[in-house]
C-alpha cells in the first residue's frame, strides 16, 4: 500500500471576485521556512495590476453606496467565516516558521482585527464629522466619504499584517487593490477564498501576488487609483511609488514601524477619507 | 446702468515703504538681490521687496527651530494661546489699513477686501487662538510637529496667511512663510503685527521671493511640514520633491467648479450666486464656480438673466467703493486669461462680454462668459483663473453629476434647486471637497476647505484644520 497522494491547491490571484492565474503565465515558488517547496504562486504582472484597478473602480460606487450598517454587516460575516479556517490559517502560518501557539494567537488576532475594524463602519462618521458652527445663517456640515480606489503593499505579516492594512481601508467605502505580502502570499490567497464566499461583492477586494518591487510601482503611477499605502515597502521602493503617485495626488500612507499588536487608532482609515463640507442657508 | 460718482477709499492710511526686507528672527533684515512689486490697478511700483536666496532660507528655518525647540514648545498652550488672540485683535484694529494695502497690491475691490479677507483674517486667528489649549479635545495625544514652510498664492495674501499661521502657531509650530511675489506686502505688515504683539522672535518668519525661494524653502532639510496652496502643477513637483523624506504634506490646489441650477431654482437668487462664483475676486478664486451647468430648461431664461446682471458690474478702481471686479493681478495672469479666452472661442464656444470700458493703465478684463462650450474645450477643462464663466447644459439630475465631476479637479461645487432631497442627493455624489447648496463661496474658519483628487489633500479649517499641523 502507498500514501494517499494528496490533491495539491493552486494557488491563484484574485481578481473581481473570480480567480484567475496571471495573464502572463507566470509563477513563483513559495518555500516554507525550512527551505521545501509549499506551492507555486501565480506572479502577476502589470496587466493584472490594470485589470485589478478596473475591477476595484467598477466595484467602488457600489460598496461606497451600501448603509455603513450594512458594510459592518458584511465585514463581520468575513470574520465569521475567518473564525471557521483559524486551523487552515494556523497551519499556513507555521509553514512560515511560526511555532504553533504563535501561529494560533497571530490568527486570533488577525479574527479579532478584523471584528473591530467591522464595528468603525458605522460609527467613523460619526467621529471624524461635525456640524460647524459658521458665522452667518448657514447650517453646515462636514462627512468624512471613501477616496476611491487604493492600492496597498502588504507588509510581511502575512495575515495579521494583511488584515491590519486591508480592513481599514474597505470598511469606509474604499475598493482595494492588495499586491501581498511576497515571501509568504498563500495566507492572502486563503483570505481571498473567504473573501469571495462571503457577501463582499466581487471587486472591492483583489488580491495580486507577486513581485512587489515589480508591481508597487505600477500601481503608484496609475492614474485611476486615488490612494496608496505603502507598508509593506521598503525603504527605497516607497519613495520611488511615493513620487509617481504624485502625478495624480493619490493620498499616501507612508511606511511606519509597524507593531501590528499595538491599538491601530483611526490613521489607517482617515488616511484614506476625504472630508466633504456642505453648506446650506438658513431662512424662511 | 446708473451712473456713480466715483466713491475712492483713501490709500493716506497706508505707508508703504520704498523697501522690505525679509523677516528673520523677529527682525527685518536685508537680502543681496531684490523684486519690485506693483500695483496691478496702475502698473505703479509700490515697493522694493528682498529676495530670499538659499541662504536666507536658511537663516529662517535656523531661527524658526531655535523658536521652536527654545520658546514656543516650551510655552503653556494658554499662552500660545493669548498671543493668538492678541495678533486676532491688532488685526481687527488695522483692519482699514490692511484692506487698504491689500487692495493696492492685489488690485481686488476694496469692498472685498474690507468686507471679506480682512474680517475672515481675524476671525480664523481668533478661532484658532481658542483651540491651542483645547487641541487633546480635538485628537488624541497631540504633539506639534515642529518647523512649517509654507507658500501661500497671490489671490488672498493675508487671508491665505491666516489660514497657514493660525493653526501652525495653535497646534505648538513654528514658521516659515512665502508670500507670492506679486502680492508681498500684507504679509509685511503682518511681520510688524507680529512684533506689536511681542511674538517671541523666530516664531513666524516671512522670506519674500519667487519660484526659488519657495523651493529652497519646501525641499529645505530642516524643516518638518510642508503646506502648499497655488497651482496643481506646482503642488505636483512639490509632493514630488517632499517623496521619501517623512515630510508632513498638505496640498490646496487647483478647481474647476461646476455649479448646478436646476429648473425649479429660484433664478434671480442663482444668479446672484453664480455671479459671486465666477467674479467675486476678478474669478482668482481656486473654487471659483467656473462652469456652470444649467438644465436645459431653463438656459435661455437664465442667460438672459446673468447678461443683464453682468451689464451692471462696475470694473474699474479697486480702491472705489463702488467697484465690483477689480484689476487682474498680474500681467502674466493677464496673458493666460486671454490666452484660454482665445482658445475657447477658436474651439467653437461663444463669447460675450457686457460693454465696459475699462482703465488705460494696469491689468484688466472684463466679465466674460462662454456658451456652446463642450466638456472638451479647454476652456471647460482647465483652470482659467479669471473672470470667465464656461456655460454647459444637462437634462437629468444624473447627467449633472456626471458633467460635474468630469474633472480632474475637486474642490468645489454648487447646487441650486429648491427641493431639499435633491440637495442631499447631489452633495452625496458630487466628489467635491466643499458643496455650496443654494449659496456660493462662501467661507468660515469653523468651516473645513480642501479638495478630492487633484485639488490636493488636508484640511484647513475648523477641527480637521488641526490635524495637518500634530503628529
Amino acid at each position: 500500500m502507498t500514501d494517499r497522494l494528496s490533491v495539491r491547491k493552486t494557488y491563484k490571484l484574485y481578481v473581481g471576485g473570480a480567480f484567475p492565474r496571471s495573464e502572463s503565465g507566470r509563477s513563483y515558488a513559495v518555500n516554507d521556512a525550512k527551505g521545501n517547496f509549499l506551492a507555486n504562486a501565480s506572479r502577476a504582472s502589470r496587466k493584472d495590476v490594470r485589470d485589478a484597478v478596473v475591477a476595484a473602480r467598477k466595484a467602488q460606487a457600489g460598496w461606497a453606496a451600501r448603509t455603513a450598517y450594512n458594510r459592518g454587516q458584511i465585514l463581520y460575516r468575513v470574520a465569521e467565516m475567518l473564525e471557521g479556517r483559524r486551523d487552515q490559517f494556523t497551519e499556513e502560518l507555521r509553514a512560515t516558521g511560526l511555532a504553533k501557539n504563535a501561529a494560533r494567537a497571530e490568527v486570533d488576532a488577525a479574527v479579532d482585527r478584523w471584528v473591530w475594524y467591522a464595528g468603525w463602519a458605522d460609527k467613523i462618521a460619526q467621529v471624524t464629522g461635525a456640524a460647524n458652527p459658521v458665522s452667518g445663517p448657514f447650517f453646515n456640515f462636514s462627512t468624512p466619504e471613501p477616496t476611491g480606489v487604493v492600492g496597498i503593499v502588504a507588509p510581511d505579516g502575512p495575515l495579521l499584517g494583511l488584515v491590519s492594512v486591508l480592513a481599514p481601508v474597505v470598511v469606509a467605502g474604499n475598493t482595494a487593490v492588495v499586491v501581498a505580502a511576497e515571501p509568504a502570499p498563500l495566507p492572502a490567497v486563503t483570505l481571498g477564498e473567504v473573501l469571495a464566499t462571503s457577501d463582499v461583492p466581487g471587486g472591492v477586494i483583489n488580491i495580486l501576488t507577486g513581485h512587489r518591487a515589480e508591481l508597487a510601482p505600477w500601481l503608484a503611477s496609475h492614474m485611476d487609483v486615488n490612494g496608496l499605502d505603502l507598508t509593506g515597502a521598503g525603504e527605497e521602493l516607497a519613495a520611488e511609488c511615493e513620487k509617481a503617485a504624485a502625478e495624480n495626488l493619490k493620498r499616501v500612507l507612508r511606511p511606519a514601524g509597524n507593531d501590528w499588536t499595538a491599538d491601530p487608532g483611526t490613521v489607517r482609515m482617515t488616511t484614506f477619507l476625504e472630508t466633504k463640507t456642505v453648506w446650506h442657508p438658513v431662512g424662511v | 446702468m446708473f451712473e456713480y460718482a466715483p466713491a475712492p477709499e483713501s490709500r493716506d492710511i497706508v505707508d508703504i515703504k520704498p523697501s522690505y526686507g525679509l523677516f528673520i528672527d523677529g527682525e527685518f533684515v536685508d537680502a543681496d538681490t531684490s523684486f519690485k512689486t506693483v500695483n496691478p490697478a496702475s502698473e505703479e511700483v509700490l515697493a522694493e521687496i528682498a529676495e530670499a536666496n538659499a541662504a536666507d532660507v536658511d537663516r529662517a528655518v535656523a531661527a524658526a527651530r531655535r523658536a521652536y525647540d527654545g520658546v514656543w514648545s516650551r510655552l503653556p498652550a494658554a499662552e500660545r494661546a493669548k498671543y493668538l488672540f492678541r495678533i486676532a485683535r491688532i488685526i481687527q484694529e488695522r483692519s482699514r489699513e490692511l484692506a487698504v494695502l491689500e487692495s493696492i497690491d492685489n488690485g481686488k475691490p476694496i469692498r472685498e477686501s474690507r468686507d471679506v479677507d480682512v474680517p475672515l483674517v481675524a476671525a480664523h486667528f481668533f478661532y484658532y487662538a481658542g483651540w491651542a489649549d483645547k487641541l487633546e479635545y480635538a485628537v488624541r495625544d497631540p504633539r506639534p510637529l515642529g518647523v512649517a514652510g509654507q507658500v501661500i498664492p497671490w489671490n488672498f495674501p493675508l487671508l491665505m496667511l491666516a489660514w497657514k499661521i493660525a493653526p501652525a502657531l495653535a497646534c505648538g509650530n513654528t514658521v516659515v512663510l512665502k508670500p507670492a511675489e506679486t502680492t508681498p506686502l500684507t504679509a509685511l505688515a503682518f511681520a510688524e503685527i507680529c512684533r506689536q504683539a511681542d511674538l517671541p522672535p523666530g516664531v513666524v518668519n516671512i522670506v519674500t521671493g519667487a519660484g526659488e525661494t519657495g523651493r529652497a524653502l519646501v525641499e529645505h532639510d530642516g524643516i518638518d511640514k510642508v503646506a502648499f496652496t497655488g497651482s496643481t502643477e506646482v503642488g505636483r513637483q512639490i509632493a514630488r520633491a517632499v517623496a521619501g523624506t517623512g515630510r508632513r504634506l498638505t496640498l490646496e490646489l487647483g478647481g474647476k467648479a461646476a455649479n448646478v441650477i436646476f429648473d425649479d431654482a429660484p433664478l434671480d437668487q442663482a444668479v446672484e450666486g453664480i455671479v459671486n462664483g465666477i467674479f467675486f475676486n476678478q474669478g482668482h478664486v481656486c473654487c471659483a464656480g467656473s462652469r456652470l451647468l444649467v438644465q436645459e430648461s431653463v438656459a435661455d431664461e437664465l442667460l438672459d438673466r446673468l447678461k443683464t446682471r453682468m451689464a451692471t458690474l462696475r470694473v474699474g478702481d479697486p480702491l472705489d467703493k463702488n467697484t465690483d471686479v477689480g484689476a487682474i493681478n498680474s500681467a502674466a495672469q493677464l496673458e493666460k486669461i486671454r490666452m484660454l479666452s482665445e482658445v475657447g472661442e477658436k474651439e467653437g464656444a461663444t463669447r460675450w462680454s457686457p460693454p465696459c470700458e475699462l482703465p488705460d493703465r494696469g491689468f484688466w478684463f472684463a466679465p466674460t462668459v462662454f456658451t456652446g462650450v463642450a466638456q472638451s474645450h479647454r476652456i471647460a477643462r482647465e483652470e482659467i483663473f479669471g473672470p470667465v464663466l464656461s456655460v454647459l447644459t444637462f437634462r437629468t439630475p444624473q447627467e449633472a453629476v456626471e458633467k460635474a465631476n468630469n474633472t480632474p479637479y475637486g474642490l468645489s461645487a454648487g447646487v441650486w434647486t429648491e427641493k431639499g432631497s435633491r440637495i442631499l442627493w447631489m452633495a452625496e455624489r458630487l466628489r467635491a471637497g466643499v458643496v455650496w447648496a443654494n449659496t456660493f463661496n462662501k467661507f468660515d474658519p469653523a468651516s473645513p476647505f480642501g479638495g478630492y483628487k487633484e485639488s490636493g489633500f488636508g484640511r484647513e479649517g475648523g477641527r480637521h484644520g488641526l490635524e495637518a499641523y500634530l503628529q
